[in-house]
Parts: C-alpha cells; sequence; structure tokens
C-alpha cells in the first residue's frame, strides 16, 4: 500500500503547486506577462497572513479572507501603475521589471521581518488527519488540494461564464480591437493581476502552513510554478492542475525512494514531459 | 447641424503623413460612402474617428462635442461602433460571444440585442456556439456587424466589408443596410468598390491621397468626375 500512499501525498502536494501556478497562468494567458515576482509576491503574501494571525490574533483561514482584497489592490496597483507600462513588442522589460521587483521584495521582507523563518499557526490542524480507506491523509493537504480544485473551477466559470471573462478573452486575442468594444486593456490587465494576486493570497496560506517559509524562498516557488503552467500546457487552467499533480507525484516518490531526490525528481518530470510534449499535456488549440 | 464631423483632421503615422486636413460630415439618419483606391487614406480616417489614433480634440466632433483625442473606448461609450477592416473577430470567443462584447462598453436599451441581430442574420443563430473564426468569410463578417451594432451605435462605421468577399455574398450584407437605417442608425461606410458605394449611399466623398478629392450626391457626380477624383488626372 505505500505506494498507493505515496500516490495520493503526491496528488495533495500537487494541489499546492498548482495553486502557484494559477495565478502565474491566469497573467500569461492575458497579457503574456511573465511575472518573476510571482513567487515573492506568494511569500509577501504568506507574511501578510503572518502579521494578520500574529497581530490581530485572527484565524488564519479568516486572516487569508482579509488579505485577498488588499492583495487584489496590490496587483491591481502593481499592473495599472507599473507593469502595463512595460507591455509592449519587446518581452524584456517585463522580464527586467518583474526580476527587479522580485529582488526588491525579497530585500524588503528581509528587512522587515529578518531572515528568520516563520510559520503561521494553524492551532492543532497542522497534525489532523482523516483516514481514506487504508490511507491517513492530513486535513491540510486535503484543503489544499480542495482548494486549487475550488480555485480553477471558479477561474474556469469566471473565464467562460461572465462579461469579464469575455473581457480577458477577447482582450488577450486583440486589444486594439478590444477596445473598440469599449474595453479598457489597462484596466481589464490590473483587474486579471488582482485576481491573480486573490489567488496567490490562497497559495500563501497553505504554503505559510504546511512548512516553514524566509523573504527568500519565492524563486523555488516560481520554479515550481513555472513547471507546472509548462507542463499543463500554456493556457489550459486544467492543465496547470495536472501539471501540479505530475510534479507532485514525481517529488514524492523521488522522497520516496530516498529523501535526496524529491526536488530532482520533480524537475526531471518536468524534463521528460518537455523532451515528449514539448507543448504540454493540453495545450490550448489557438495561440 | 452635423451628427458627426472631421474638421481639418490630420493624421500622421510617425513621420508619414496620410491625411491632410479632411473634412467630412455625417448628418443624422444619413449614409455616407467614402472611396477611394489602397493607400487613400480611407481606414486611416475610420482609425481617427474611432480613437484607435489619437487626433486634435476639435479635429472630431460628435453631436457639436470635440471627441477628436479620446481613445477608442471612450468613443463607444458615446455611440460610435466601427466595424473594422478584416473583420477582426476575437478568435477565443465563440459568435455569440462576439456579439455580446459588442455591448460590453455601451449597453443601452434599443432595438438591437441578440434576437434582432439573429433576425437580421438567421444564419448566425445556427452557428451561434461555433468559434467566431470557423465561419465563412461573409458570416464572419455578418458577426463583426452584428457586434458593432449590440451597442445600438448612433453612428456606425463600416471599413471595407466587401473586401476580399464573393459578389453575391456582399449582395446579402448590404441587404441588411435598410434594416440599420430604419433602426436609427447613421452609417459610415468606406468602399472600395463604387458601384456599391454609389448604390448604398446619400452622399459620396472621394478620397487620394489623404484628401477629399470630390463630393456629391450620386446622382451628381459623373463618372469621369469620379474616374478623376479616384485616380488623380493625368
Amino acid at each position: 500500500m505505500a505506494w498507493l500512499d505515496t500516490i495520493i501525498q503526491g496528488i495533495l502536494l500537487g494541489g499546492l503547486y498548482a495553486l502557484f501556478a494559477a495565478g502565474l497562468s491566469l497573467v500569461f494567458g492575458i497579457m503574456r506577462l511573465v511575472n518573476l515576482a510571482h513567487g515573492d509576491l506568494i511569500v509577501l503574501a504568506a507574511f501578510l497572513i503572518l502579521v494578520l494571525v500574529s497581530a490581530l490574533g485572527l484565524n488564519p483561514f479568516l486572516a487569508a479572507l482579509v488579505a485577498m482584497p488588499v492583495m487584489f489592490a496590490v496587483g491591481w496597483a502593481l499592473q495599472f501603475f507599473l507593469l502595463n507600462q512595460t507591455l509592449g513588442t519587446d518581452i524584456l522589460p517585463p522580464l527586467l521589471v518583474t526580476f527587479g521587483l522580485s529582488i526588491v521584495i525579497q530585500n524588503g521582507l528581509l528587512e522587515g521581518f529578518t531572515a528568520d523563518s516563520r510559520r503561521i499557526p494553524v492551532g492543532g490542524m497542522d497534525s489532523a488527519s482523516v483516514a481514506l480507506g487504508p490511507i491517513n491523509v492530513g486535513v491540510m493537504p486535503l484543503l489544499t488540494l480542495a482548494s486549487a480544485v475550488a480555485v480553477i473551477v471558479g477561474l474556469n466559470q469566471l473565464f467562460y461564464r461572465t462579461s469579464l471573462g469575455r473581457a480577458f478573452r477577447a482582450t488577450s486575442d486583440d486589444p486594439v480591437t478590444a477596445g473598440l468594444m469599449g474595453i479598457q486593456p489597462k484596466r481589464i490587465f490590473a483587474t486579471a493581476t488582482g485576481i491573480a494576486m486573490v489567488v496567490v493570497t490562497i497559495a500563501a496560506l497553505y504554503l505559510g502552513t504546511r512548512a516553514n517559509f524566509d523573504p527568500t524562498i519565492g524563486p523555488a516557488r516560481l520554479i515550481y510554478a513555472f513547471e507546472a503552467v509548462i507542463i499543463g500546457g500554456l493556457g489550459s487552467l486544467w492543465g496547470t492542475l495536472a501539471g501540479g499533480i505530475v510534479i507532485g507525484i514525481a517529488q514524492t516518490f523521488g522522497a520516496a525512494i530516498n529523501p535526496e531526490w524529491q526536488i530532482l525528481a520533480g524537475h526531471l518530470a518536468f524534463l521528460v514531459v518537455l523532451l515528449v510534449r514539448p507543448r504540454g499535456l493540453f495545450p490550448r488549440a489557438v495561440d | 447641424m452635423a451628427l458627426l464631423e472631421t474638421r481639418n483632421l490630420i493624421a500622421r503615422y510617425g513621420d508619414f503623413q496620410a491625411l491632410f486636413g479632411v473634412d467630412i460630415a455625417l448628418d443624422p439618419g444619413e449614409t455616407i460612402a467614402i472611396i477611394g483606391a489602397n493607400g487613400a487614406g480611407k481606414t486611416t480616417l475610420m482609425r481617427s474617428i474611432s480613437g484607435i489614433l489619437a487626433n486634435q480634440p476639435d479635429a472630431v466632433l460628435f453631436d457639436g462635442e470635440k471627441i477628436g483625442a479620446l481613445a477608442a473606448p471612450d468613443i463607444v461609450a458615446r455611440g460610435i461602433a466601427m466595424v473594422p477592416e478584416g473583420r477582426k473577430l476575437f478568435p477565443s470567443l465563440s459568435v455569440e460571444e462576439n456579439l455580446l462584447i459588442g455591448r460590453y462598453g455601451r449597453a443601452v436599451e434599443g432595438h438591437w440585442g441578440l434576437d434582432t441581430v439573429y433576425a437580421l442574420f438567421p444564419i448566425l443563430k445556427e452557428r451561434r456556439t461555433n468559434p467566431g473564426t470557423a465561419l465563412s468569410g461573409g458570416q464572419q463578417q455578418m458577426v463583426a456587424i452584428g457586434r458593432a451594432l449590440m451597442s445600438n451605435p448612433r453612428v456606425l462605421l463600416c471599413d471595407e466589408i466587401s473586401l476580399g468577399l464573393a459578389p453575391v455574398v456582399i449582395k446579402d450584407i448590404y441587404a441588411a443596410f435598410p434594416r440599420i437605417r430604419e433602426a436609427g442608425a447613421s452609417i459610415v461606410v468606406v468602399e472600395q468598390d463604387i458601384g456599391q458605394a454609389l448604390k448604398v449611399a446619400d452622399r459620396v466623398y472621394c478620397m487620394m491621397e489623404g484628401r477629399i478629392t470630390l463630393s456629391g450626391s450620386p446622382s451628381d457626380l459623373t463618372r469621369e468626375a469620379i474616374h478623376a477624383a479616384y485616380f488623380g488626372v493625368a
């Protein structure tokens, strides 16, 4: 039964990586912007939740709810006032600016919170588990995966069932013609980044409650997020979930063989998918 | 007073000047046609009016308001909708979604809605769930026109809607124009097909090299005058 346990734990871990990746996938899908500060923004949101929990004594889930609108505003302003100025035919400016932003966030957090590693306390919930048949699964990992699925379902509904979602897709297709429809692409982009930051906050909640974090761990989360997006296929949200799960399973199998192989196994799985399916598992038909 | 007017409209792309002081006027309820050869500046004129290209504020007047410097979303909100050259449907959206997005910036009550657009172009209702770009060229043009109508525009700008379409399809599309006029829109059509332009328009402007070279009602214009204004006099 050990292998079944490993697969289940891998799927649950994949939920966390899918949460890391969903916001990245959303932003890239709409404005072709690769946000190199994505991982650091997750860490920033984790510190925000931590502050709300420790200073106000809020329950972490409630703290995340409070942090969501704050992070939406941060994302909206970041996109509207800074990143929109970098968008154009040249792909280099957004990369440089978000790379710089990554360094700014890391050092800002280092100044404010020192290099100590922290954790968001969740009472006894982080050690609670439930039995699924013969397998015991942690409550928090289960919640992580459920949240990831809920986020993907929610984003899909938003994309394909609402007027805002139509505007997202139309702007992604052709911003000039979208303008003729009355859509203001810069506001649409700002809203999209705001929504991505709400997803980032959810990811931060599970990142910060699952394990320790410190101001420097953002870039490594960015790598997992990238890999999940690429494995899933650019532009596909369900693909992003699948990509996260592929990395999660690979990592838990790697760790089951030898704990030193956990990270390596995830990256190897990514390489294998790149070799076999360079466009990812579920590439979007039109691009 | 004219509903839509350009006054000494000048447009340039960097160092290249495309329009050299264009004056046109569109009265309420009127249909005007703008004809001219490739590169005459017709599409630039449409892009200037619709706000894709920014101009001097007083170069374009709509209902007395200076709108020359406004961006496209603000122009749509005032009631000027454009059917862009090349249709420009959104490939990620279905036919129906392409129509619905036409209301995004101006959701006003009026004659046009999904039902009336489907009544105007029944084939679109059958194809409503298809991706916009899976349709034939003529059907795509119908979607583009329907999409513009969804905002219940006071002025409808149609840029080269017959380009690349078979004559029989062009006839079908222009057959919808009387109903569009009845519903209250004033129309500007840009056409390379002079015959079609003379048939549909109350007045015609001919452009050459960024200037208006001739204007008048179709019955007043002789073939020779149009020929001279279109190609220049040797």
